[in-house]
């Protein structure tokens, strides 16, 4: 039975979303259970799949290992934040166009952690990708496509970036 | 042809799958909604004394608890082996093994509420190996065997391949053994029920065989079938491992007859490791024979199969030990004689590949073996033996399509063999291996004359195509199949299309997402179904033209005269004119009927498919001599798909194919320990390689016109895998000269085989 709980305070995809939550209560519990955000994946609970991966403060986290107490003040990020009334994220886009999603399951946590690279680097080279996504197992794919995916989104966000500002570099590619 | 097929689309659902819109099992909340656990084995085998919930069901929070004498009826996935208890009642047979399930308002509390349950255990011998298990025939593992542990025994022969081993100028002999593996989909199991007052039962399963859960769950729940519903949501990946029912299905259906909320459960990782039903460990002892010239003149082996405490689909996992081996290649004698055993473990099942993946390694190897000893090149031997199209092969199978030959060049030429093989230096190194698959099993797992696969096509007067299958989305992109189906012969835009599948009450049936039958056998269904109703377009819109209905065509949303191309009109006035002709909704029906297919013998329509997939690999190795590690650098992989009908898709399937043996070649085991016990049931522990860990994989389609398939198409879900883990074994031949006979090819492995050649040559210095 819960017992104990609090409220707590989560900015998530930009909104300030007030739960009630036991201490022990997991931000991947949270985001899916309470705030209906079921995007963000359940592969195993424990730390090992990636699928849960979500963005706090623009750096990849799995949310099944981190205490959404914890995280009153930081800025969450899920799959549900990327695409906006303009369509879809890059990222998003690269994966669908390129059939980087054959059972989707892994695949928000995947395009969470390619946005946080890309993010930081949209010319990451393929190594620098497989890197990146290290901590994301795919079962189905054998990453080709993933790794082609999101390649083709960083190139997209560079071409983006200098026709936005032609100087400074910006902070993302969100759509 | 609207030139649809073949061409590159995206997926129907792949922007749910990128927003994160796709609702999986474990996505859906109905309201009122409980939660599960299922109290588990700590025993391998051990007899159920009593059982006390007392404890548990006073928790707050806790609301129903059941047990076996629930649910006694038994069930299983081929009719012949019912030999499963939805929770076992009597004996628990492997670590692992349901006894108890309770419903509590919350995850959390079901858990919790789940240690509190007491059995109390007598424990029986555990029997956790096919030896141990053969010796102790008085310890019964499984309810069903009649032959001590015997699970099934097939020991069939073609031609008298004694005599031909005997008379063979180059005749290999090995024992091989292949390591049990699991599929690891990264989506645990999960089940959801409904139970609405007037007696109607819904289940949402995370299932590759909703047709198959539907009628089992009825026979274990004593309801009749037209009472209950099973909506099998996106599923995130399958491989085998969710082609049967799961005692989570049972366990929600009948908390939810009880306590009249809805139930749901979501295995924990470790669980799923232990539902396993993964590829059967093989120790496998073959022979191949040859003429001097690299002729095969016969294959004989002897295969034991562990199949851990269940039968699951292993009368078939025998049968195709050996049924499918016979191709590519020409051999004129063949036995085989495969034993499925019990232990006490959980049950291995269909994997990718389901039972022809073990012995395919195992003759692969072989044949590098005989190329070694004619010093012939391998790809060359495989050439000289190579069945050709429309063949027959030594046990009866009919062939034919078959671009087995442009499989090999391809990968010869991609991957530079000529110039390449053999003079990479010593720690490198190329190989080759080749291999068949079926395209769907020719008959139904429970004999009948029905159509294996059923599509309805329903017009809208607004232009939009409604496709029902039964058909399952595991990720291998069916759904978008159809509605590539439909759009070319329907000549709508292909976003006028809406799919519908995996839903008992809204589709036709299919038997599900297994053996490699779902394009091949509704592919063929969603053509017939959508023709009928493009005929009715056609001869609607003829009528106004006056002209014949062959006149008209259509292609991306247009209808136009096939002459006057200025007389046109969009798609959904041809709706509406058929629909005014009809005076009735247009609906259309198209089935996949059974064809006739398969040897004159006791088990010679098993393996036997109406069409056959080839694949050819060469992988590409750098062994590390010091550690032991070896890493696997590309994999080439061609596949005869037939028709390629989203090319696209289906290289994702050969590339996931090739990563997935790749796997199982060096990282996967799935082992228990003497207790029964897993050795790592966790993804960190059981190696899923990362992208760290999979190298470059290059695939290269190869298209035939399968006359019988869909617009010519095969299969390319399952084959393209096969040849991955023997092309890897020879390649590390090639790099360091060991031959590795025993999966994975671990780095201790390794070690020990470099240890042995190095006391080998050295004898032979002294010698
Ligand atoms: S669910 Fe968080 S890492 Fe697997
Ligand atoms: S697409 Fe299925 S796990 Fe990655």
């Amino acid at each position: 039975m819960p017992v104990g709980k609090r409220i707590c305070a989560l900015r998530v995809n930009g909104e300030l979303r007030e739960v009630a939550v036991e201490g022990t209560a997991t931000l991947l519990e949270v985001l899916r259970y309470e705030l209906g955000l079921t995007g963000s994946k359940q592969g195993c609970d424990e730390g090992d799949c990636g699928a849960c991966t979500v963005l706090i403060d623009g750096r990849p986290a799995l949310a099944c290992l981190s205490l959404a107490v914890t995280l009153e003040g930081r800025e969450i990020t899920t799959i549900e934040g990327l695409a906006g009334p303009k369509g879809l994220h890059p990222v998003q886009d690269a994966f669908d166009e390129h059939g980087a999603a054959q059972c989707g399951f892994c695949t928000p946590g995947m395009i969470m952690s390619a946005k946080a690279l890309l993010d930081r680097d949209p010319e990451a080279t393929a190594d620098e990708v497989r890197t990146a996504l290290a901590g994301n197992l795919c079962r189905c794919t054998g990453y080709v496509k993933i790794i082609d995916a999101v390649r083709a989104a960083g190139a997209r966000m560079k071409r983006e970036q200098s026709e936005r500002s032609p100087r400074e570099p910006s902070s993302g590619g969100d759509a | 042809m609207a030139g649809v097929i073949g061409g590159k689309h995206r997926r129907v659902d792949g922007i749910a799958k990128v927003t994160g819109a796709a609702q999986y099992t474990d996505d859906l909340a109905p309201s009122r909604m409980l939660h599960a656990r299922i109290v588990r084995s700590p025993h391998a085998h051990a007899r159920i004394v009593s059982i006390d919930a007392s404890e548990a069901l006073a928790m707050p929070g806790v609301v129903a608890v059941i047990t076996g004498s629930d649910m006694p009826i038994r069930y299983g996935i081929l009719p012949w082996t019912q030999d499963e208890q939805a929770l076992a009642e009597d004996v628990a047979r492997y670590v692992g093994d349901g006894v108890a399930a309770v419903a509590a308002l919350d995850e959390r509390t079901a858990a919790q509420a789940a240690a509190k349950i007491r059995v109390t255990w007598e424990v029986l011998p555990a029997l956790v190996t096919p030896e141990d298990a053969l010796a102790r025939p008085e310890v019964k593992i499984n309810p069903l065997s009649k032959d001590g542990n015997v699970c099934k025994r097939v020991d069939l022969r073609f031609g008298d391949v004694d005599a031909a081993l005997a008379g063979a100028d180059v005749l290999v002999e090995g024992e091989y053994d292949f390591a049990s593996t699991t599929h690891a989909a990264i989506e645990p199991h999960c089940a959801i029920a409904e139970w609405d007052p007037r007696g109607r039962l819904t289940v949402w399963s995370a299932t590759q065989v909703p047709h198959y859960l539907h009628r089992a769950l009825a026979r274990v729940l004593e309801l009749p079938e037209d009472r209950i519903r099973v909506i099998q949501p996106p599923v995130g990946g399958g491989f085998g491992g969710k082609s049967e029912p799961f005692d989570l299905e049972f366990c929600v259906a009948k908390l939810a007859q009880t306590t009249g909320r809805p139930v749901k459960i979501l295995y924990t990782r470790e669980e799923v490791f232990y539902a396993h039903r993964g590829r059967h460990a093989m120790n496998m002892k073959f022979r191949t024979g040859a003429t001097k010239d690299g002729k095969l003149v016969g294959v004989a082996s002897k295969i034991l199969i562990d199949g851990g405490a269940y039968s699951s689909f292993g009368l078939v996992t025998t049968y195709y030990s050996g049924q499918l081996l016979t191709a590519p290649y020409r051999f004129p004698t063949y036995a085989f004689d495969s034993t499925r055993v019990f232990t006490n473990k959980p049950a291995n099942g269909p994997k990718r590949g389901h039972g022809s993946v073990q012995p395919r390694f195992a003759f692969e190897c072989q044949l590098d073996e005989v190329a070694e000893r004619l010093a012939l090149d391998p790809i060359e031997l495989r050439r000289a033996n190579a069945l050709g199209e429309d063949a027959t092969t030594v046990n009866g199978q009919k062939i034919g399509s078959n671009g087995f030959l442009e499989c090999l060049d391809a990968v010869e030429r991609a991957s530079g063999w000529k110039e390449r093989r053999g003079k990479l230096g010593r720690g490198r190194g190329l190989g080759v291996a080749g291999s068949t698959y079926i395209s769907g099993t020719a008959y139904p797992i429970y004999p009948n004359e029905m159509p294996q696969s059923g599509v309805l096509v329903k017009l809208d007067r607004s232009g939009q195509v409604v496709v029902f299958s039964g058909v399952s989305e595991i990720g291998q992109g069916v759904n978008t199949m159809l509605a590539l189906v439909a759009a070319e012969e329907l000549g709508c835009a292909l976003d006028a299309i809406r799919v519908h599948t995996g839903d008992t009450e809204l589709s036709p049936v299919d038997l599900g997402a297994y053996s490699s039958r779902v394009t091949f056998m509704a592919g063929l269904a969603a053509i017939e179904a959508s023709r009928a109703a493009a005929k009715l377009i056609r001869e609607a819109v003829a009528k106004k033209w006056e002209c014949t209905a062959r006149e008209v065509g259509a292609a991306h949303g247009t209808i136009f005269h096939l002459d006057d191309t200025a007389r046109r009109m969009p798609f959904a006035e041809g709706c509406q004119l058929a629909e005014s002709a009809n005076g009735a909704p247009i609906a259309t029906g198209g089935g996949y009927r059974t064809r006739k297919v398969g040897g004159d013998y006791r088990g010679g329509s098993i393996g036997a498919s109406p069409a056959y997939s080839f694949t050819a690999h060469v992988a590409e190795v750098e062994v590390d001599e010091e550690t032991g590690q070896v890493f696997v650098k590309k994999i080439w992989v061609a596949h005869d798909c037939g028709r390629a009908l989203s090319p696209v898709d289906v290289a994702g399937q050969m590339e996931g194919s090739a990563y997935m043996g790749m796997a199982e070649a060096i990282f996967e085991e799935h082992a228990v320990d003497a207790h029964g016990i897993h050795r790592g049931p966790n993804l960190l522990d059981y190696k899923l390689p990362t992208t760290l860990d999979t190298p470059d994989i290059e695939a290269l389609i190869v298209e035939s016109n399968e006359p019988g398939g869909p617009y010519g198409a095969k299969e390319a879900g399952e084959g393209p895998l096969h040849p991955s883990i023997p092309a890897i074994a020879n390649a590390i031949f090639d790099a360091v000269g060991i031959r590795l006979r025993r999966l994975p090819f671990s780095p201790p492995r390794v070690l020990a085989a470099l240890r042995e050649q190095r006391t080998r040559e050295a004898k032979k210095e002294q010698a």
